[in-house]
Order: structure tokens, then C-alpha cells, then sequence
């Protein structure tokens, strides 16, 4: 990788870690649980990952082991991905406020 | 328009999205809304990468799409709200080891071309990884109880043992590095990978019981930080942006952990942590006052405002819906009824929170530790049902006992204490609690369930 892409990537990096702490500290604590399994639903973004190497051109030298790994990959992303949102929306809906 | 324009257009969009869903998630009334631009962002994301030049087959992309997601829904609807802490632990873990496997495809595909700054990339990640893959499942199966204990493992040299392996995997993964392109490659690969996992089972069995809430939000955090990893490995700012979210969100709920319960991080690494501590504390003075029923119910029928103060004895006797019909009848009668919750009351942050949320109780009545502390003293009657340690005043008074300096809801300020318990057992940390011995504090032995629904008829019957 040419470091100037690196440090680029960097820099994404840290902006990213002072906005989460930033955004993330102002969830209150009655929200904790459905955070974390919110958290895990975003944590399945490696899919996107996991969609380029299971889509990698058959036959071309060790694309085809890869491509398995990938397609693996996708299914571990996107209980993440689907889990975490449904199971975040179930409980949110569960907390109501006083009629 | 260039198709990997768009496709970065639409991460930038995702990326939004997902900043928004945590922003949102700052109230109750708009996370479920924040949730679901969030997750709109991310299937936005999946379908754009469909369409990117790389992708070149669609069999296993369909298979893995479709089977990841039919599991994920089943889990969603099946698991119960007392299980949440399970499947967070699991999810943190297929997240790691999706990470991982990621990493390694990438290795596989480009293994003779790679150069030591990419390989060193993909050992970051494929590390993570695997150390919160394991982790996780550990985890996962010490709150399941069904193939490890919960209590905590420990045995002697445990710290060398860990040096060992983190040695290991710091000289396997230089190799890899160095020999990336030989024909040695995998053999590294495959070293690091084994003493990454072997670390994750190693870092996770010393812990047990009450502790194992800090563990599953620092593999949240690692969770996170594995999928960031990731995205260095293909050059994809979403992949980073929001695995250092994922990231952030775990550390700070890990540090919160921590302080509700006067630890320090590095306590989490160092073996024992959760281990009963052994510390000779002061004499209990004074006896255990007993109450019925009845007597119960007249303190309460005379309250004008009542705290409840729920443990995880509540979810585990299956009482939250007896609890929320006993605050019906309360506030009928006339009273101001809320709940205190302690930061480490259920097994994971904000876990009770849900329990009686799902139980229909408003979340206007949950009243945070630091919210409620300062009104203690004007509460009638002050209900502790299947919460031990966080009301153990100890914590405030006694310098020897092993509860010092954590924060506690401070019952015992209250005009009258009603103790909800099982039997005379002790609390998580096996410590006496003082509380219980107050002139103020009444003891209602018996099941929680049971002993609610008396009251509740008591209330019926007036």
C-alpha cells in the first residue's frame, strides 16, 4: 500500500474514534443494551469485505479458495447485519413513555 | 456517471447514516428511527458493492446473503430479552470471525503479490479477529453455562502462559511480514492465527459471574475494531468509519462498566478478575428484621413515594411483569413510583432497562443511580428486589471491604427499606451486606414472584 494512502486512511481513522466518542458518550444508559446490539449490526459492514473477495473472477489462480472465505464471510457479516437491526428494533419498540 | 463513483457516493451516504442512527439512539423517542436509517445505510452499501467492477460471480455472494440472513432473523425473534447478553456475545463474535475470514481471503488471492506493509495490515486484522472470535465464544458460553462454568478459571503461571503466546504471535506475524511472497507464507499465517485464538480463550476464562458484563462490551469494542482493520485491508473509508464507531461505543461502555464497579481496565487483563476478593471486613452489627406480607403491604399502602430498586434475582424469578402490575397499584393508590437502576444491575449495560421495558413499564419511571441518589432521603419506602451488592453501604462506610469506593443507589437513606430476597445468602462478591442489619430495613424472604403477587393482592383485597 503507497503511504500516502495510509496516512489518508489514518486520518479517516481518527477523525472517525473523536466522533464516535463524541456522538456515542450522549446515549443515555436506558439505552445501553439496544446500543450494543445496534453496535453489532454496524460491525457487520465487513460484508462489504467479504462481497469483493466472494465475487473475485473464477478460475484466475487462487480466486476460487478466496471466493469461498469470502462467501463465509458474508454469511457470518450478515447474521450481524440483520440480527442486529431487527433484534435493536424489537426492543426499541418495547420502550414507551407514559400515556 | 462512473459506476465507482456512485458506489463511493453511496458508502459516504451509508457512513451518514450510520453517524445519524448513533446520534438518534441520544433519545428514546427517536433511536427506533436512527435504527432504521442506519440500517437502510447499510443495505444501500450491499447493493452498491454488488455492482462493483471486482465482483465478478454472484454464487456465493447469494448463498451467504440469503442464509446470513435468514439466521439472522431467527435469532432476532427468538432470542428473549433475558438472553440479550448471550446473543450480543455470539454476534460479537461472528463479527470477528468475519473479519477474519476476510483478511484471509485477501491473503489467499493476493499472496504472491503482497507487499510487508499490506501483509502486516492483514495480520492486524486477521488477529483481532480471531481474538474476539474466541473470545466471544467463551464468553457466549460461560453466560449460557451449559459447556463452561461461569466462575472464573485461573491457574498458576496463567501471565506467563499469555506472555508466551502474545510473543508467539508477535514473531509469527514479523515472519509473515518479512515472507509474505515465500513459500512460507501460510505456515506464518496459519502460527499467528492459532496463537490469536489460543490468546482470546486465555484473556476471557479468567473471568466469571458478575464481571462478564465489562468482557462482552470490550468485545463489542474489539468487534468494531476487527471490521476497521478490514477496511485498511481493501482501502475502504465506510469499513473504517464505522468500525471505529462500533469501536468507541465499546470502549466507552467498558469504561462505565468499569467505574460502576471501582475496577480499572487493566484489572480486566490481569488473571482473577471476578474472583471473590478476600478482604476481612468489619463486624455486622445488629439483626435481620423480618416482615410478612401483610406488614409489607400496610408500609406501602402508607407510601407517597416509593423506589424500586430490581437486580437480576428479578429477570431471573421472572417477575417484571408482577413488578409492573404491583406499581399499577401504587400509583393508584396514590403514590410516586420509580426505578432506580444501578449501571451493572442485569448482565450487560442497560439490560434491566429493557427487562422492564418489555414488562410495560414507561421509561420515563427508570430513574438513573446519580438521578435518584439525591431524592433518597425524601422516599417512604425504598423496595429492593434481587439486588444485593449496589445497595451495600459498605461500599460508602467500610474501608476493608472489597465493595469500598464503588457507587451504590444509597437505599439505606430512605425512611423505610423493604428487602426482597430468596434466602440469607450473600451478594455476587460473597460480602455481607449491611443494609440488612439497619433499624430502617425490613427483610421479605421468598420468592420475588411470589411475594409480589401477594402485595398485589393485598392492594386488590383493600
Amino acid at each position: 500500500m503507497e503511504s500516502t494512502i495510509l496516512i489518508f486512511l489514518i486520518f479517516i481513522l481518527v477523525l472517525s474514534i473523536f466522533l464516535g466518542f463524541e456522538i456515542i458518550s450522549k446515549v443515555p444508559s436506558l439505552l445501553h443494551t439496544p446500543l450494543m446490539s445496534g453496535s453489532n449490526a454496524i460491525s457487520g459492514v465487513t460484508v462489504v469485505g467479504a462481497l469483493i473477495a466472494a465475487g473475485l473472477a473464477k478460475g484466475v489462480g487462487d480466486n476460487d479458495v478466496a471466493a469461498i472465505l469470502g462467501g463465509i464471510a458474508i454469511f457470518l457479516a450478515m447474521i450481524n447485519v440483520v440480527g442486529g437491526y431487527f433484534v435493536t428494533d424489537r426492543m426499541l419498540n418495547m420502550f414507551k413513555k407514559k400515556k | 456517471m462512473n459506476i465507482s463513483i456512485l458506489i463511493n457516493i453511496v458508502y459516504i451516504l451509508a457512513a451518514i447514516a450510520f453517524i445519524l442512527g448513533f446520534k438518534l439512539m441520544s433519545s428514546p423517542e427517536s433511536a427506533r428511527k436512527g435504527n432504521l436509517i442506519s440500517g437502510i445505510g447499510m443495505l444501500s452499501a450491499i447493493i452498491v458493492t454488488l455492482m462493483d467492477a471486482q465482483v465478478q460471480r454472484y454464487d456465493f455472494i447469494l448463498i451467504g446473503l440469503l442464509a446470513g440472513s435468514v439466521v439472522g432473523l431467527i435469532l432476532a425473534y427468538r432470542t428473549p430479552m433475558t438472553g440479550m447478553p448471550q446473543m450480543v456475545g455470539l454476534l460479537n463474535g461472528f463479527g470477528g470471525l468475519a473479519s477474519f475470514l476476510v483478511a484471509w481471503a485477501e491473503f489467499h488471492a493476493h499472496k504472491h503479490h503482497l507487499t510487508a506493509g499490506s501483509a502486516a495490515i492483514i495480520w492486524v486484522a486477521a488477529i483481532i479477529g480471531a481474538v474476539t472470535f474466541t473470545g466471544s465464544v467463551i464468553a457466549w458460553a460461560k453466560l449460557e453455562e451449559k459447556f463452561i462454568s461461569g466462575k472464573p478459571i485461573t491457574y498458576k503461571g496463567q501471565q506467563i502462559v499469555t506472555t508466551i503466546v502474545v510473543l508467539g504471535m508477535l514473531v509469527s506475524g514479523a515472519l509473515f511480514a518479512i515472507q509474505v511472497q515465500s513459500e512460507n507464507g501460510y505456515l506464518y499465517f496459519a502460527a499467528f492465527t492459532f496463537f490469536s485464538m489460543v490468546l482470546g480463550v486465555l484473556l476471557t476464562i479468567p473471568i466469571g459471574g458478575a464481571d462478564m458484563p465489562v468482557v462482552i462490551c470490550l468485545l463489542n469494542s474489539y468487534s468494531g475494531m476487527a471490521a476497521c482493520a478490514s477496511g485498511f485491508i481493501i482501502q475502504n473509508n465506510l469499513l473504517i468509519v464505522a468500525g471505529a464507531l462500533v469501536g468507541a461505543s465499546g470502549i466507552i461502555l467498558t469504561l462505565i462498566m468499569c467505574k460502576a464497579m471501582n475496577r480499572s481496565i487493566a484489572n480486566v487483563f490481569l488473571g482473577g478478575f471476578g474472583a471473590p476478593p478476600s478482604g476481612s471486613s468489619a463486624e455486622v452489627v445488629g439483626e435481620l428484621k423480618e416482615v410478612k406480607a401483610d406488614d409489607a403491604y400496610l408500609m406501602l399502602e402508607a407510601a407517597n413515594k416509593v423506589v424500586i430498586v430490581p437486580g437480576y434475582g428479578l429477570a431471573v424469578s421472572q417477575a417484571q411483569h408482577a413488578v409492573r402490575e404491583l406499581m399499577e397499584a401504587l400509583e393508584k393508590n396514590g403514590a410516586e413510583v420509580s426505578f432506580a437502576i444501578h449501571p451493572v444491575a442485569g448482565r450487560m449495560p442497560g439490560h434491566m432497562n429493557v427487562l422492564l421495558a418489555e414488562a410495560n413499564v414507561s421509561y420515563d419511571a427508570m430513574v438513573e443511580m446519580d438521578s435518584i441518589n439525591p431524592q433518597m432521603e425524601n422516599v417512604d419506602v425504598c423496595m429492593i428486589i434481587g439486588a444485593n451488592d449496589v445497595v451495600n453501604p459498605a461500599a460508602q462506610e467500610d474501608k476493608n471491604s472489597p465493595l469500598w469506593g464503588m457507587p451504590i443507589i444509597e437505599a439505606y437513606k430512605a425512611r423505610t427499606v423493604i428487602v426482597m430476597k430468596r434466602g440469607k445468602g450473600k451478594g455476587f462478591a460473597g460480602v455481607e451486606n449491611i443494609l440488612f442489619f439497619r433499624n430502617n430495613c425490613r427483610m421479605l424472604y421468598g420468592d420475588a414472584k411470589a411475594s409480589l403477587q401477594n402485595l398485589i393482592a393485598a392492594f386488590k383485597g383493600a
